[in-house]
């Protein structure tokens, strides 16, 4: 299969841009691990959001809220 | 609140707060030193002359290492709204999730895009197709900005929704009075402007070190007439947004003004404290005790600036909690009559479910009706004491007056620094050059400080008036919460230590010339 030129001259423009980095693989090498850790291990273990772990639809999600609401109000 | 949900509150608070302002360390910085570098390159293209490119490309690698570092760390306070804030997060809806996709689709898909044609197209596409992508990255930055700053506006002034109680959600009924309100565009600019400031004195005081160690003077020069001329510029204007803001607050959370201006007993003709101490001794807002130690006023300022009526009334914070002064939607209600309200908005709420899983409808209709009519007090139904209705006031008053002092050195410096560069002294003025560079931080502290004006002002409010903390606050335990602080804690600060090692490594290598 013949890859469109378009998108050969599009794979190209990004190896060389890396390719010629001045700053370095350092800085790149960061952010890598730093969107790893946020996305990867805070996101899955320490960030999971509460309503959709605990509910599993909107109506469940929508009485727990309102009873929350209800329930913390102050008499 | 029992002393559990109170340290649930506080730990989620504190963690949020420190998220927020870890990631205002980057964000201001890509806002202004991607205009600095833009401006730079146009003038390149103008001219034609290699010293600008130099000067943009230099900025530019200033500007991608920030950048790089500072991406995506503004996720993480999604993944808090989902996890900690999850009451709030479902009440909001669609409000503050609509600004939040527009930004992630169309702003940050925007920056993406030219980004990489910036870095990567020097010598791959023409010089004009590469600055039009220099200036849609900095447009498509400021596009995200304004679209998170439009969903903080309205927590600060919730417009344009209709709170529905089948879904216990609030639904956008007018997307424009959302984006358009007068609180949203003033923080839109006043905070784009705070991002410029910071870079100005960022490209000042790093021209600053170079003229000290005599190093690319012509390169520092240039930069520094650029730096100085845009921080002129975006000081006067930050002072002027600045206005804009004290009058919305005035208008809309009349209770973080009193916080800013230590202000207890409300009066016609009231001063703006221009240097003040507090009095610690004072402990309660309705003792006898004066709540400065020391001040100086100027006479009829704050009436002035806040209502635009050098004789206007301007209420503090007793008045706040006891209403009965005239505001121009009327006369203004008391603490506990807004409490009553929001009793009874909440009762309304619990009636109305009553009602509908028993199939009354009319009674239904009565209770909505009922929920309605109370629904702008709602959150007043979750405070017990008029006290908590109170901000932290030492926080918040210097806080406040710490940024207005900051932000009149600024125009004094960048003003003085145009005269310097115009009668060519610069460079002999050793002391100008040191007072440039230790300035930097200042900037940061100026930025820091105007959010702690915000948001500590509005406590105990997750959204004014409608949702307090307590009851935004998720069904989560607070030691979770204690170590996701650490956890962020320790990587932002590696990453702010990652940032600045990188940063100097690349200033001391200085512009490269090809």
């Amino acid at each position: 299969m013949k890859i469109p030129l378009f998108l050969q001259k599009l794979f190209s423009f990004y190896r060389d841009g890396f390719r010629n980095m001045t700053v370095g693989k350092s800085l790149w090498i960061l952010v890598l691990i730093k969107l790893f850790i946020m996305f990867v291990v805070l996101r899955i273990f320490f960030f999971p959001n509460y309503l959709n772990t605990n509910f599993k639809d909107e109506q469940s999600k929508a009485n727990h809220v309102r009873m929350e609401l209800i329930e913390k109000r102050v008499q | 609140m029992n002393l559990l949900d109170a340290t649930l509150v506080d730990w989620s608070r504190a963690q949020f707060a420190m998220t927020a302002m870890y990631h205002w360390l980057f964000v201001p910085l890509t806002l202004g030193l991607g205009v600095i570098m833009s401006v730079m390159e146009t003038l390149y293209v103008k001219t034609g002359k290699e010293e600008w490119k130099k000067a943009a490309q230099f900025w530019m690698t200033l500007f991608g290492v920030n950048f790089a570092i500072g991406v995506a760390t503004g996720i993480i306070l999604e993944f808090e709204f989902g996890t900690n804030w999850s009451n709030y997060s479902w009440f909001v809806g669609d409000i503050f999730g609509a600004p939040l996709a527009i930004e992630a689709i169309l702003a940050f898909f925007m920056e993406a895009t030219f980004i990489s044609i910036m870095f990567f197209g020097w010598k791959k596409v023409s010089k004009k197709f590469h600055l039009a992508s220099t200036w849609l990255t900095v447009l498509g930055a400021t596009l995200s900005a304004l679209w998170i700053l439009v969903a903080n506006a309205w927590m600060q002034y919730p417009v344009g929704m209709q709170f529905n109680p089948d879904t216990v959600r609030n639904e956008m009924i007018d997307f424009w009075s959302i984006l358009l309100s007068p609180v949203a565009m003033n923080k839109f600019f006043h905070t784009v402007l705070s991002g410029w400031v910071l870079s100005s004195l960022f490209v000042t005081g790093i021209s600053s070190w170079y003229l000290i160690k005599k190093r690319q003077t012509d390169f520092a020069m240039k930069s520094m007439m650029v730096g100085a001329i845009f921080g002129l510029i975006s000081t006067l204007l930050i002072a002027y947004t600045g206005d804009g803001s004290a009058y919305n607050v005035s208008k809309h959370q009349p209770m973080k003004l009193a916080a800013m201006e230590g202000l207890y007993q409300g009066k016609t003709n009231a001063g703006l404290v221009a240097i003040g101490i507090l009095n610690p001794a004072k402990k309660a807002y309705n003792d006898s005790i004066s709540p400065f130690l020391l001040k100086v006023e100027i006479p009829s300022l704050l009436s002035l600036l806040s209502q635009h009526d050098v004789n206007a009334f301007v209420p503090g914070v007793q008045n706040i909690l006891d209403g009965g002064y005239q505001t121009p939607d009327g006369v203004a209600l008391s603490f506990q009559e807004k409490h009553k309200r929001g009793e009874a908005a909440i009762q309304s709420l619990a009636s109305y479910q009553k009602a509908v899983t028993e199939k009354d409808m009319a009674a239904a209709k009565i209770y909505k009706a009922q929920l309605k009519e109370n629904y702008p007090q709602f959150g007043y139904g979750y405070i017990d004491k008029a006290e908590t209705m109170i901000p932290h006031v030492p926080t918040v008053y210097y806080s406040f007056h710490v940024m207005v002092l900051l932000g009149f050195y600024f125009i004094a410096l960048f003003a003085f620094l145009l005269y310097m560069l115009n009668t060519k002294k610069l460079e002999k003025s050793k002391w100008l050059l040191w007072v440039c560079m230790w300035s930097i931080p200042l900037g940061y502290v100026a930025a820091e400080l105007g959010w702690v004006v915000a948001e500590v002002g509005r406590q105990p409010w997750a959204i004014q008036d409608v949702l307090p903390l307590n009851a935004a606050i998720s069904h989560i335990s607070s030691d979770s919460v204690k170590i996701t602080f650490f956890l962020f804690l320790i990587l932002f600060s590696a990453l702010l230590v990652a940032e600045i090692r990188i940063m100097l490594k690349q200033i001391k290598k200085g512009p490269v010339t090809e």
